[in-house]
């Protein structure tokens, strides 16, 4: 279980978080909603270490994310980047399988590719894509490739940033599916950010809807609709008026 | 009122300027203790052995070749007015060894290399590749710093010692073919004269050098602005400041050994 008690960032005068708390049982999808700018990014980057909270306290499984065995901490989590953030001068197999070739999780080098290559099957990727570099592929395949390298060691936890961002419906649609039954598929727990409905609908067990720097609302996907907070409301209907101010 | 606000604008500067200057001394001494810290990835190591070192040897052998050309030109109408035009080997080739084939070719890889890692490690850090690399248990400075460094480390020293020998090249060319010397007397004044701490003291500058060039290249990648905007700023900011370093470094090295 993830458990965030009175998270504090600020940068520079800008407070970002301002006392958010939050809690994802194991094993459940929980979104965060929120417009652009509300500290979502931040949020999800505290969890993993890469941004260190001002104050308060991040829990995994009862333990702060700041203290014990970070390589053993990292190896547990899987991240799908907003721009897929693969690594240009590696072809798209060593970057599925970067984990299994260096680190505590090594393998040789034919079975990583082979593992890569299931990986990329997994997310509809034909074998031949393997031995390509990421300029050479559109969005939506370097999304794949992403989602490929997050599960290719088989995580605990994935953590999904924007799934969706830049790409058309369609491959949306798609992007959405393949979290969802990769979710179920492994049983892992899943934190994702998105201001997309539709990959709300699609991905999340839990909603959580981020406003101002603290968690205004939080419950089941399918109390959200119903859940009469004024914030929410006016967010999943993306309505201009309401008390999240337009123009931030 | 207006010089008081001026000293301030002044003083402001200075401050900022000595904190990069203490962050980049942090960054610099964090990037050695990882070379005795496993893991080392010697893959990225050889790669950046050869796109620091080895294409890196057409620029500088380019650059040392005219400037060796042009120095014996220059020694040869100055030792003129003295009646001393038989100096001229000796002078190329002690300008070469000591001063000039380690600092152009120091000036050159920081041209061209300070430039490609910060402009490379900055659109990684824009694109989230940095953050990418944490999340799959790498650590940056092991996979992306201590590489480039090491590499620029051992190969800069290289390059200098093939500048040099092409420098000299430089000015024997023009020297037998131009200034009338003797192939054989100008090689062997040049060979006679220069002394093994000579061509010692250049490579260690290229040492120097090369660990300045990779590390202010890496600090300011690591550390740029968000955007193109600051991928530019960290590229022009790595190039102007490993430049400066250099000079500097050269100074204080040229002080230790020469005067005594």
């Amino acid at each position: 279980m993830i458990e965030l008690r009175d998270v504090h960032k600020s940068f520079g005068s800008k407070q970002v978080l301002r006392g958010a708390n939050l809690m994802i049982p194991k094993g459940t999808s929980m979104v965060i909603i929120g417009g652009s700018g509300t500290g979502k990014s931040v949020l999800l980057k505290s969890v993993l270490g890469l941004i260190t909270p001002d104050s308060g306290q991040i829990t995994l499984d009862g333990q702060d994310v700041g203290t014990g065995d970070r390589d053993a901490f990292l190896a547990r989590f899987g991240m799908l980047f907003q721009g897929a953030a693969l690594f240009d001068s590696l072809s798209v197999w060593q970057n599925v399988a970067f984990r299994l070739l260096r680190g505590r999780l090594k393998r040789p080098k034919a079975e990583a590719r082979e593992i890569a290559i299931e990986k990329l099957r997994r997310v509809g990727l034909k074998p031949d894509v393997a031995d390509q570099y990421p300029s050479e592929l559109s969005g939506g395949m370097q999304k794949r490739v992403g989602l490929a390298r997050a599960i290719a060691a088989e995580p605990e936890i994935i953590f999904f940033d924007e799934p969706t961002t830049g790409l058309d419906p369609i491959m949306s649609g798609v992007i959405n599916d393949l979290i969802r039954e990769i979710v179920v598929e492994m049983g892992a727990t899943a934190m994702t950010i998105t201001h997309d409905m539709t990959s709300v609908r699609a991905i999340a067990d839990n909603v959580a809807m981020l406003h101002d720097g603290v968690i205004k609302w939080t419950g089941p996907v399918a109390e959200m609709d119903a859940s009469g907070d004024p914030y929410l409301d006016q967010f999943i209907h993306g309505r201009a008026e309401g008390p999240i101010e337009a123009v931030r | 009122m207006i010089v008081i606000r001026g000293l301030a604008v002044l003083g402001a500067q200075v401050m900022s300027m000595l904190a990069v200057v203490g962050r980049l001394t942090l960054f610099a001494l964090e990037t050695v203790t990882h070379l005795v810290r496993p893991p080392f990835y010697t893959r990225e190591f050889l790669h950046a052995l050869v796109q620091i070192g080895w294409l890196s040897l057409p620029v500088v052998g380019m650059t040392t070749l005219f400037t060796g050309g042009a120095l014996a030109l220059q020694i040869y109408a100055g030792s003129a007015r003295f009646s001393a035009e038989a100096v001229v080997p000796s002078i190329v080739a002690i300008g070469m060894v000591r001063e000039l084939g380690p600092v152009l070719g120091g000036l050159m890889v920081a041209a061209r290399v300070a430039s490609s890692i910060a402009a490379e490690i900055a659109t990684m850090k824009v694109t989230e590749q940095i953050d990418a690399l944490v999340t799959l248990s790498t650590n940056p400075m092991k996979y992306l710093t201590l590489p480039r460094v090491l590499a620029a480390t051992l190969a800069v020293p290289c390059l200098v010692g093939v500048g040099d020998v092409i420098g000299i090249m430089g000015g024997y060319l023009v020297g037998v073919t131009r200034l009338d010397f003797n192939a054989a007397t100008y090689l062997k004044v040049t060979y006679d004269f220069l002394e093994f701490g000579d061509v010692m003291s250049g490579l260690v500058k290229g040492a120097v050098f090369g660990f300045i060039v990779a590390t202010v290249g890496c600090f300011y990648g690591m550390n740029s602005g968000r955007g193109a905007q600051g991928v530019g700023a960290a590229t022009k900011s790595a190039v102007v400041a490993a430049s400066v370093l250099i000079f500097a470094a050269n100074y204080i090295l040229t002080e230790l050994f020469f005067t005594s």
